[in-house]
């Protein structure tokens, strides 16, 4: 890997990924619902190799998500999978399952593996642990502050990604539970039924609001893989991104989940702006305020740009 | 919810090896009551590195008590050290897991491959088995963690029973699952959502259940899709009572009861209902048959409804709760028998609960059950009471039925 950090995004087709090469990006996170979680589109094993050739080319790397939690009638067509991407030259493949990693190390050790359990990879032995294992880089969960992440880069070896923009997944579910909220109201009161069923996919925009936080809202959607519950709010590091390239993080990541691909490759733009004037003079480097001013633009206006948990203190 | 047993699993009974039954201790107290009611072995919480900073845990001196009494009956303590550690807590694991070892607690439960691995390198007589914070679903993933030297894996709870025996008939390891008791509804360690509502960590202990909060579902130009139902992730808790022949005959080696905040009147109650249900299956497989009174005790313990989880299905409508919740059973807890005088049929009960001559109470204890009316009631010095008032106080009454210590009495309440 080169010393630069690296801007990763997420892709939800081959146009987005096209665009958003041209804004900046310098590697995607992309693979179908199937094997992975919460992916921004669905890429079939044929679309994941256009977007290596589309990608190898400008020295774009493209990483697989395999990270879903996987249950034994998977576990067949793991192998099978794994040949064809290796086959397509991704460069590595995002696990959460041990399943994924052994299936891995015993047919393709050229790959890269990275370790992504969202919500546990919480503290640098564990990362370590999974080093030794075969992984080559971990996906710090989303729940740590500024200075546990600086403290994780420090006490490893694997590359260290750091989510910089975009929701989270705060939920999940292997229940339908949209699916039974619906059947229970049609149950009990079959005349105030609105009419058609209630769809629950990822774009129908549906989301839970609790009665002491009127102003949160919090996205909520059913897949194959059950139930999601996302952040109300959108994560953006854009102003203290230098802290973390300071740090030595060696990737960055954009999460363009159930976001607009204009709103993705404007977001792209500005990250990619901004890690290029840090490099060019890191000692001299300031934080452009106008440099927000494109992504607030087009901020939905009831989802708050925050800085997730980078500066908080949790209690226990 | 599913209420068909399966088909024998291969159309035999593969395995008729007694599986243990582990039950929750959230004190010392409540460790002992799951003992000598029949439970195999206890969970409990040390004073870090539990998911329940809010439970009373235990100290290392109490942990010394609890496996002396435990090994008395034969019966093992775990501690579950099944956090998700942060940096800062890798500091003092090392002394803290020598010190569980040194208080000869049989096994850890451990999440964090931190935990696991640390306490395979200092403290090799604890054995350490995967916390259900894993989710681990599948047979491979169970085969990684017997690579790793670990003699059990805790599944997920969103595993089958078809999918529990085909992990047993892939890798000769212990499987242990839960079968009673409340649920997360999420994957467990899936899910930050105390973090985000309240910044309590909940995969460090400090879940604030916000999944059992209710919420308003809006769908886009249309507002809230039910005003009076609101929308909830909260599940019905977990009870397998009904069907325990599939359940032996799927392979799972354990057998473990949620529950360290439940009370002692909870644990005995699930723990005796369990425990009769296990040893008439093993007395004779072919005539065993679900005993009624088992589910009748069980529902007087019960906080919420009941339904049989990921075993047979997965959950649906009739397995969450939407409604206001009713206080689910009409019995309270009222007392534990400290003694009892067979000369005169007159039993010395330490009150846990308001109770006056007139009420209906109920006796049980692993060997037997009755109602019966309170008549006379005394003090301790033979003083007549018109009511039990005070919490722990000693009171006298004479029983229908000998009684024995650590028989449990219950009294039915007006709802």
């Amino acid at each position: 890997m080169s010393k630069r950090t690296e801007l990763l995004c997420t892709a939800a087709s081959l146009d987005e990924l096209e665009r958003l090469i041209a804004a900046g990006a310098d590697a995607f996170v992309i693979g179908e619902t199937r094997y992975g979680m919460r992916l921004a589109g669905e890429f079939s094993e044929a679309q994941i190799a256009a977007a290596v050739a589309m990608a190898k080319p400008r020295g774009v790397r493209i990483y697989v998500s395999i990270n879903n939690l996987i249950e034994n009638e998977r576990l067949p067509e793991l192998p099978g999978y794994i040949d064809t991407l290796a086959a397509a030259g991704v460069d590595a493949i995002v696990f959460g399952d041990p399943a994924v990693l052994m299936t891995v190390r015993a047919s393709h050790p050229e790959l890269g593996l990275h370790w992504n359990a969202e919500m546990t990879s919480t503290n640098y032995a564990t990362a370590n642990f999974w080093g030794r294992r075969g992984a080559t880089r971990f996906v710090v969960a989303r729940e740590l502050n500024m200075d546990q992440i600086v403290e994780m880069k420090q006490h490893t070896e694997l590359q260290v990604e750091v989510q910089v923009h975009g929701m989270t997944n705060i939920y999940h579910s292997k229940r339908y539970l949209l699916q039974s909220y619906a059947d229970h109201n049609r149950t009990t009161k079959p005349a105030d039924l609105p009419p058609g069923q209630l769809v629950t996919g990822k774009d129908q925009g549906l989301f839970l609001m609790e009665a002491e936080r009127p102003e949160e809202r919090f996205p909520i959607f059913e897949d194959s893989n059950g139930t999601h519950v996302m952040s109300s709010d959108d994560i953006c590091m854009l102003e203290n991104l230098h802290e973390l390239l300071e740090a030595g993080i060696d990737s960055l990541k954009i999460d363009g989940f159930m976001k607009s691909t204009i709103y993705n490759e404007t977001v792209v733009r500005a990250y990619r702006q901004a890690i290029d004037a840090y490099y060019a003079d890191p000692a001299g480097y300031q934080f452009d305020e106008a440099a927000l001013e494109p992504i607030q633009a087009l901020q939905d206006p009831d989802r708050e740009l925050s800085f997730g948990f980078f500066y908080k203190e949790q209690v226990y | 919810m599913a209420t068909e047993v399966l088909p024998r699993l291969k159309g035999k009974r593969h395995r008729l090896e007694r599986p243990e039954l582990l039950a929750p201790a959230g004190n010392l107290e409540k460790l002992k009551y799951a003992v000598h009611y029949g439970a195999d072995a206890v969970y409990i919480g040390g004073q870090k590195y539990g998911l329940r900073s809010n439970a009373d845990n235990f100290t290392f001196d109490e942990m010394r008590e609890g496996v002396e009494f435990a090994a008395r009956y034969g019966a093992k303590v775990f501690v579950a050290t099944n956090i998700y550690a942060h940096n800062e807590d890798i500091e003092g694991l090392e002394d803290y897991l020598r010190e569980l070892e040194a208080a000869g607690i049989a096994a850890i439960i451990a999440a964090d491959p931190l935990i696991v691995e640390t306490a395979m390198r200092v403290s090799p007589k604890l054995e350490v088995h995967l916390s259900t914070q894993q989710s681990t679903l599948n047979w491979q993933a169970v085969q990684f963690w017997k690579n790793e030297g670990l003699p059990r894996v805790v599944l997920g709870r969103e595993t089958s029973l078809e999918q529990i025996a085909e992990i047993k008939a892939n890798v000769d390891i212990e499987i242990e699952a839960f079968i009673h008791g409340a649920m997360c509804s999420s994957f467990s360690g899936r899910c930050v959502l105390s973090n985000h509502f309240t910044d309590r960590d909940s995969n460090r202990g400090g879940c604030c259940q916000s999944c059992r909060w209710k919420y308003d579902l809006h769908v886009p130009e249309q507002g809230a899709v039910d005003e009076e139902d609101l929308f909830t992730m909260g599940s019905k808790d977990l009870c397998m009572i009904e069907h325990m022949p599939a359940l032996i005959e799927s392979g799972v080696d354990s057998f473990k009861i949620e529950g360290r905040m439940k009370s002692l009147h909870y644990v005995a109650t699930v723990v005796n209902a369990y425990r009769q249900a296990i040893d008439t299956y093993f007395e004779n497989p072919d005539s065993y048959e679900l005993n009624p009174a088992w589910v009748e005790e069980i529902n007087k313990a019960a906080n919420r409804p009941l339904n049989t989880g990921f075993f047979f299905d997965t959950p649906g409508a009739e397995d969450h709760i939407y409604e206001a919740e009713d206080k689910a059973a009409p019995y309270d807890f009222a007392g534990v028998v400290m003694d009892y005088d067979p000369a005169t049929g007159w039993a010395t009960i330490q009150q846990r609960n308001h109770f006056k001559p007139g009420q209906e109470i109920e006796f049980f204890g692993p060997e037997g059950f009755f109602k019966q009316i309170v008549g006379e009631l005394t003090d301790d010095q033979g003083e007549p009471l018109n009511a039990a008032r005070h919490p722990l106080q000693l009171v006298r009454l004479r029983t229908e039925h000998p009684v024995r210590p650590m028989d449990m009495m219950r009294k039915r309440i007006n709802k």
